[in-house]
C-alpha cells in the first residue's frame, strides 16, 4: 500500500484516498467541444510521472493533486486545490 | 514443421524422444518486412498467424519486447466466455468462442480448452433481473444461454454457501454452457508454433522504442536491434498501448491500470465450473493441476507496476471466501498482476490510427484472453486490407468522437467506473 501526505492531514495510508482521475482531464467550463472531448475521453498515461487528482475521502474529504510515479509508485509532489489552496 | 500425434510420440518412446526440435526459430531481423506486429503476446501472434494462414502473406515480422506469452497472456485468470450484453460484443466474442472450440486442431497443439460454463451468480431480485435481461439480449442473438434456479446452482456448485445467512446471498445464476478456461501459455506457444512454420519472423528481445515516419505515413520502426522498415505497423501491446501510441504522437482513450490473480496450492476437484460475481466483481476457477485462481477488481488507479497492492488483494480474497467457505483452509502460493489497457467504455479498439500506415489493437480492460482468436483474426484482416473486417468495424478508434461509444455497463467516459 502506498502512503499519501494529505496537505491538511499528514501521512496517511492509501486505503484512506480515492483516486478521480488525472489532471489534464478535468474539462474547463469554456471548453471548445473538441477540447472537452478529448479532456473526457483521451489520457497522456505516461509510463511515468503524471499528475492525478486524488480525495481524502475517508479523512478530511479535501481533494488534492498528487504527482506520482506510476512504475515506481513514487510521490514527488503533493499539493491541495480547491479554495483553500488559494492564498 | 512436424505434426505432433501420439503416433509420433510412441515413435519417439523408441529412439528416446531424439525427434524434438524447437518449436520456433530465433530469427535475427531482416531490413524489411510487409507487416510489423509490435507486441508477441497472444493476440499479436494470432494476427500473425492468420494474416500468414487466411491472407497468404509471407513477409511478416513479430517484435517482443522480452519473450513471448510473457505479458497478459501470462498473466491473466483463462477464461473463456461470450455472455456479452451488447451486439457489437456478443458478435466478436461468440466468434471468437466458435473458434475455442477448434483452436487445438487448427493449430495441432493443444490449449486445454476445457468448456466447462462461465456461470454468474445473482445475489439478489435485481441481479436476477439484470441476468435476464443480459440472458435474453444473448438469446436474442443466436448465443445459447441459461437462467439457473438457486437449487441449480447448489447442485453445480455444492460447495457455495447458500444459507439464508450467508454474506452474499444467492438467488440464481446465468450460465454459458460452452463457456469455460484454457491452458493461457499454450495458447501463445501454438499460435507461435503455427505461425513461424507459416514463415513469421518471431523476433524476441527487441523492443520498439521510436516510429519512422514520411510525412504523414509510418514506414517503419527504431528497435533495440536496430531500423526496421515496413509497409504497415500494427500495436498488438494491450497494457502499454498507450505508451506505444505515444512514440507515434496519439493520445488514447486508454488508462492503464493494474489487474492482479493469484492462485492456491492444488487440490482435489471442488469447483466445478467458472464461478463470477458481476456484483461483487469476483471471479473463482480451478487450474487442471489443481489450483483454485482467483481474480477481482483492478487496482483502481493509473499503473504500470506489473505488481499488485494488498488492499485490493485482501478485496477479492474475502468476496471468494464469503461465496466459497471451504476455501478459507487453503494456502495462496502466488499472486501476479498484469497491466490493462482500462478504456473509456470497457470495450476493445481494433482498427485504423490517425497515422497513415499504423493501425492499432489494445483497449482489452479485463476482457483480452478470451478474445484471442477473433482479435487475431479481426486485426489479420485490417493489416491485410486496410479495412476493418465486419466484426471490428464497430471498435474502432473514432467511435468516441462519433459519439458511438460500446458502453456495456453504461459507466460514461471514464475507465473502469463501474
Amino acid at each position: 500500500m502506498m502512503q499519501f501526505t494529505c496537505p491538511h492531514c499528514g501521512p496517511r495510508d492509501q486505503a484512506e484516498f480515492i483516486y478521480e482521475r488525472t489532471a489534464d482531464a478535468v474539462v474547463s467550463l469554456d471548453a471548445a467541444p473538441e477540447e472537452a472531448m478529448k479532456s473526457l475521453f483521451t489520457r497522456n498515461n505516461p509510463r511515468g510521472v503524471d499528475e492525478e487528482i486524488w480525495r481524502h475521502t475517508y479523512g478530511c474529504r479535501a481533494w488534492m493533486v498528487i504527482a506520482r510515479n506510476r512504475v515506481t509508485n513514487e510521490i514527488s509532489a503533493t499539493r491541495a486545490v480547491g479554495p483553500e489552496a488559494l492564498p | 514443421m512436424s505434426q505432433y500425434s501420439a503416433f509420433g510420440l510412441l515413435r519417439g518412446a523408441l529412439n528416446g524422444q531424439k525427434h524434438w526440435q524447437p518449436a520456433w526459430r530465433d530469427p535475427e531481423p531482416k531490413s524489411h518486412y510487409d507487416i510489423i506486429i509490435i507486441g508477441g503476446g497472444g493476440h499479436g501472434l494470432a494476427t500473425a498467424y492468420y494474416l500468414a494462414k487466411v491472407h497468404g502473406l509471407k513477409n511478416i515480422a513479430v517484435l517482443e519486447k522480452g519473450w513471448i506469452g510473457g505479458g497478459n497472456t501470462g498473466r491473466n485468470t483463462t477464461i473463456v466466455r461470450s455472455n456479452y450484453r451488447l451486439k457489437p460484443l456478443h458478435d466478436l466474442f461468440e466468434f471468437g468462442l466458435k473458434m475455442w472450440e477448434h483452436l487445438s486442431d487448427e493449430l495441432n497443439y493443444n490449449v486445454m480448452f476445457s468448456p466447462r460454463g462461465a456461470m454468474f451468480l445473482g445475489h439478489s431480485d435485481a441481479d436476477m433481473t439484470k441476468l435476464a435481461e443480459r440472458g435474453d439480449a444473448m438469446r436474442c442473438d443466436g448465443i445459447d444461454v441459461d437462467l439457473m434456479t438457486r437449487d441449480e446452482v447448489q447442485k453445480l456448485e455444492p460447495l457455495l454457501d447458500m444459507s439464508r445467512s450467508a454474506r452474499f446471498p444467492i438467488e440464481g445464476g446465468l450460465i454459458q454452457r460452452r463457456g469455460g478456461t484454457a491452458r493461457h501459455d499454450a495458447v501463445a506457444w501454438g499460435y507461435a508454433r503455427g505461425a513461424d512454420s507459416l514463415g513469421v519472423d518471431i523476433i524476441q528481445k527487441c523492443e520498439v522504442t521510436g516510429f519512422v515516419r514520411d510525412g504523414d505515413a509510418v514506414v517503419g520502426v527504431e528497435t533495440t536491434r536496430g531500423r526496421i522498415n515496413a509497409g504497415r505497423v500494427g500495436i498488438c501491446v494491450a497494457g502499454h498501448s498507450g505508451y506505444v501510441a505515444g512514440l507515434a504522437g496519439l493520445k488514447l482513450p486508454v488508462e492503464s491500470q493494474t489487474l492482479q490473480a493469484m492462485v492456491t496450492e492444488g487440490v482435489k476437484p471442488m469447483i466445478n465450473s467458472v464461478i463470477m460475481s458481476q456484483s461483487l466483481h469476483c471471479y473463482i476457477s480451478q487450474s487442471d493441476k489443481g489450483g483454485i485462481v482467483f481474480g477481482g477488481d483492478p487496482d483502481n488507479w493509473p499503473s504500470y507496476a506489473q505488481r499488485g497492492n494488498p488492499m485490493v488483494m485482501e478485496r477479492a480474497v474475502a468476496q471468494g471466501l464469503a461465496l466459497v467457505p471451504a476455501l478459507s483452509r487453503l494456502r495462496m502460493v502466488r499472486t501476479w498482476s498484469g497491466v490493462t489497457d482500462m478504456s473509456f467504455d470497457g470495450a476493445p479498439i481494433i482498427g485504423e490510427t490517425p497515422v497513415k500506415n499504423l493501425f492499432l489493437n489494445g483497449g482489452w480492460c479485463y476482457g483480452g484472453f478470451k478474445a484471442t482468436p477473433a482479435s487475431g483474426w479481426t486485426y489479420a484482416h485490417t493489416l491485410a486490407t486496410g479495412k476493418p473486417h465486419a466484426l471490428n468495424a464497430p471498435f474502432a478508434l473514432d467511435r468516441f468522437e462519433r459519439g458511438a461509444t460500446i458502453d456495456e455497463t453504461g459507466s460514461g467516459p471514464m475507465p473502469n467506473s463501474r
